[in-house]
């Protein structure tokens, strides 16, 4: 089953002046001072500050929980409190069968992307102190619900496998303790790629993903792209995956609706490296003509 | 019964390298983990993969190094074989796509590190381990190697010989987190466990939550002995709310550490007047509580680390994931403001008993990266010593389980009738012994068939599981665990005074009693965590006691080891390893020598300064 309709005010936002990835900082920056403010008024306040959780409960085999339902737990908020936090105070206090993946706490493992808010975020990422009360935690959209905020990857998992994702290169140095040279350019180049924890956030933020249950997604577009770009790799190979890319369910189908940009918790302009590929993959066809 | 040659258990850095170098020796390989593999903590590790790889630097150097950082506590043997494979498996990375940082000719960075004599880190940004775990996986894509992922190891399947040494071991038993299934897993050829750290054993680590220590005492309940495992490193710079971890790789760059007085601690106190900052862990993580305790900290708790004088440019370049963390862990902007810092639980020296070729003493079981004490990093591990160990010993581990023709190893392990017990007068070990409803140990099973030994094995596990399900009321684990990290965060931490550990070997017991009584509230088998935390608590409640166990009776200070009554290290008394065995639910410690003789020479210990 799949739950919530996606938020789609991203339909209408057109790129601004400034890159994506400048406007969230900017908007991450807003936040944190915003923050600040908060937690100084807080800090006046009385103690004994609570949060309160609505949180997407299902379980296909247990009595009451077939039907999704939304259970509401009261959690004492302490400054610096996360959304992981308190799912893990609400687990640990009141109920031990609230299920959700965690693993790192950091923002590395790319285990806990949620719905929260109307929005994909990392729970561990996700400061409490930035939302707006009730605070609601849903699973991702558009992925089947295994139980409460666990959903399935698998279809995640299978389009990031399907673009070859692994370097390729059409030689290596004979010799085992040489190393391939790459300019430090190049490795700027493919930085900001090579940076995804397959969370998933992207690939439920997107319409398309949504309706075309073939479309490779962001996340493995983007993952094609690190490869594509690094100049290790050897002019075959470039063409196979550009192949891959501009398939039917590739790299074309991308709308640059920028929701998979707004919501990626690492920062990477994924909108921006789809259509460099869609730039590479025209400059390829000019060439055959 | 799923069945393959060799079966990998867990998916991190260890484990991927295992199962690579166990294909390319031609076995049918799988990898059985509770995480999907992008997920393992590997991915947290931030500051590099050391090796010898420039003119002037060698093998030897590094082995040195890592010796002396060790305090004389690691094998020759391992030491050796370790700085020896390191360069192969830091370029074997490199053709494998690894992002390395380089420099202006395109060759792959070094930086200096804590503990080294030669700058000999590389490094991928400050997200190494992020590079290294995602370009291992990358490889097993590759190759079609197949994955069980969220797939719960609850134990292996060995056979039932008084003595461990000679068991055999035919496959692990394993619930498919998703469905509940429960399924044994035949290996044909060995089984690896790669399952990584303890951390969740204390309550202020850097350890993700899913390292609970689960091969380790998998093992041990399976006769193989634990070693050291009271050498746990306190990583001195953590941030204080979250236990995050800030790099190494900050102070290798250049990164100052400054008590509340403003003074640069390290050198004006004496505690590194020659190495300051970029002296070993242990060193750095008991400098700062001191400077805490005499009333130098910040807040009474922590110090800061400063890397502002390094500049946006240089911080940008190569430490860029460090402003992220600290921004959004701590609130802190790393390029305007100093970094607050205390030590926290960072890693076990210790483990699963394994020598060079991550062989145990059951046949066909081996262990390979932070699970395993192959005896590498002895009292006190190096700043990017445990990421080529993944590399090295799990590829060794790999080719060995998939029948590669190695030399005969030069450590010993199993359990030695004739090593002394030692009596630490305090009870230990398991509260009703063998008849707990979550006991683990070897399955009483006569026939040797192999796939009855896992079959009788996965039985065992379904009534096991059953019976924790069918419990209607009794003891939240989380509250056990809660106490258990609470004190052992009180009680076995940097300093260690000989009351404070006995009073963690009671708490202990009684968090062992109170698991007697534990109960699984969700009674759902779709995407169990309630049970699968349940039996992970388990886990950690052997790790702890052993880990308390050898603090206790190691009365000398070395490495990561300080005993307020004993502040100095006894070398007459104490080169030897510390080795914990089950011995049905009534845990023995005894020791094994120190091997100090190496390849080319033999490390005489000497007084360890920075």
């Amino acid at each position: 089953m799949s739950t919530q309709t996606p938020d789609t005010d991203s339909e209408n936002e057109q790129p601004s002046s400034t890159s994506p990835q400048e406007r969230r900082m900017a908007e991450k920056q807003a936040r944190k001072e915003q923050r600040e403010a908060d937690e100084a008024a807080a800090a006046n306040e009385i103690q004994g500050e609570t949060v309160e959780l609505k949180v997407f409960r299902y379980d296909p085999e247990i009595e009451g929980k077939e039907e999704p339902r939304f259970d509401s737990f009261t959690v004492p908020f302490e400054k610096g409190m996360t959304v992981l936090d308190a799912l893990i105070y609400a687990r640990d206090e009141y109920d031990s069968s609230l299920t959700f993946r965690h693993s790192c706490r950091q923002a590395v493992c790319g285990s806990d992307a949620f719905f929260v808010n109307g929005s994909q975020r990392l729970g561990c990422q996700t400061q409490i102190a930035d939302l707006d009360g009730p605070v609601r935690v849903e699973p991702l959209p558009h992925q089947d619900v295994v139980k409460d905020l666990v959903v399935e990857m698998d279809h995640f998992y299978d389009q990031m496998e399907s673009v070859d994702p692994f370097f390729d290169p059409d030689e290596t140095p004979d010799d085992e303790l040489e190393e391939q040279r790459q300019d430090r350019e190049n490795r700027e180049k493919v930085k900001l790629s090579t940076r995804c924890i397959w969370c998933g956030a992207c690939m439920s933020s997107c319409n398309i993903a949504a309706g075309d249950n073939k479309y490779l997604g962001p996340a493995a577009i983007n993952k094609a792209y690190r490869f594509y770009m690094d100049e290790r790799e050897g002019e075959n190979k470039r063409q196979e995956r550009l192949e891959i890319i501009e398939a039917e369910h590739g790299v074309w189908r991308c709308q640059t609706q920028f929701s998979c940009t707004n919501v990626c918790p690492k920062d990477i302009p994924l909108t921006d490296h789809i259509q460099e590929l869609k730039r590479e993959a025209v400059k390829q066809n000019l060439k055959f003509w | 019964m799923y069945e393959h040659d060799v079966i990998v258990v867990g998916g991190g850095g260890a484990g991927l390298r295992a199962a690579i170098a166990a294909h390319e020796e031609g076995a049918d390989v799988a990898i059985v983990t509770k995480l999907h593999p992008v997920r393992s903590h590997t991915g947290a590790a931030e500051g590099g993969i050391n090796a010898a790889l420039q003119e002037g630097d060698s093998w030897q150097d590094h082995a040195y190094d890592t010796m002396k950082g060790s305090d004389y506590l690691g094998d020759a043997p391992a030491v050796d074989t370790f700085a020896q494979d390191a360069p192969e498996e830091v370029i074997q990375l490199e053709h494998w796509g690894m992002p390395f940082s380089r420099e202006e000719d395109g060759t792959v960075s070094q930086r200096p590190f804590g503990g080294l004599s030669f700058p000999r880190t590389t490094y991928a940004g400050a997200e190494t381990g992020h590079h290294m775990l995602h370009t291992l996986y990358e490889q097993v894509v590759k190759r079609g190697i197949e994955v069980y992922d969220e797939w719960y190891v609850s134990q292996v399947a060995v056979t039932d010989e008084d003595d461990p040494n000679e068991r055999d071991c035919h496959g692990v038993v394993a619930w498919d987190v998703q469905s509940g299934e429960i399924a044994g897993f035949r290996a044909r050829d060995g089984v690896i466990l790669a399952t990584g750290g303890l951390g969740q054993a204390y309550d202020h680590t850097t350890n993700a939550v899913a390292n609970t220590g689960d091969g380790v005492a998998i093992a041990y309940r399976a006769g193989v002995p634990m070693e050291d495992m009271e050498m746990i490193q306190f990583h001195p710079t953590t941030l204080p709310s979250t236990g995050v971890l800030i790099s190494e790789g900050v102070r290798g760059e250049g990164g100052i550490l400054y008590n509340s007085e403003g003074e640069r601690f390290m050198f004006e106190y004496g505690y590194a007047t020659n190495d300051g900052e970029l002296a070993s862990r242990d060193v750095v993580a008991r400098a700062e509580l001191t400077e805490v305790q005499e009333g130098r900290g910040i807040d009474d708790e922590y110090v800061y680390l400063d890397m502002r004088h390094l500049g946006e440019e240089r911080i940008t370049d190569r430490l860029e994931n460090i402003l992220h963390l600290a921004r959004d862990f701590e609130g802190v902007d790393g390029l305007e403001e100093p970094m607050p810092v205390k030590p926290g639980q960072h890693y076990a020296m210790g483990g699963i008993e394994v020598n060079e070729h991550g062989e145990t003493c059951i046949d066909g079981l081996y262990a390979a990266g932070e699970c395993a004490c192959v005896s590498l990093h002895g009292g006190n591990r190096l700043g990017g010593n445990a990421l080529p160990e993944l590399l090295v010993f799990g590829a060794r581990a790999g080719s060995h389980a998939a029948g590669a023709d190695m030399p005969e190893p030069k450590i010993q392990t199993g359990p030695d009738p004739d090593a002394e017990r030692e009596d630490l007068g305090v009870p230990v070990g398991e509260p009703g012994a063998t008849e707990a409803a979550a006991d683990g140990g070897a399955v009483e099973n006569p026939d040797s068939d192999p796939e009855a030994v896992v079959e009788a094995t996965a039985e065992e596990e379904r009534e096991r599981i059953e019976t924790l399900l069918e419990r209607e009321d009794g003891v939240n684990h989380a509250d056990v665990r809660a106490d258990l990290q609470e004190s052992m965060t009180e009680n076995v931490n940097v300093f260690r005074e000989e009351e404070n550990l006995e009073q963690a070997l009671r708490d202990i017991q009684d968090a062992r009693e109170r698991y007697q009584d534990v109960y699984v509230a969700d009674k759902s088998r779709t995407f169990n965590t309630d049970l699968q935390h349940t039996i992970e608590t388990r886990n950690l409640l052997d790790v702890a006691e052993a880990i308390t166990m050898g603090a206790l009776a190691r009365d000398e200070f070395r490495g990561a080891h300080w005993r307020k009554e004993h502040q100095e290290r006894k070398d007459d008394e104490y080169l030897k390893h510390t080795l914990v065995s089950w011995n049905d639910g009534e845990p023995e410690l005894w020791y094994r020598p120190v091997i100090l003789e190496g390849d080319e020479q033999t490390y005489e210990p000497k007084i360890r300064s920075y």
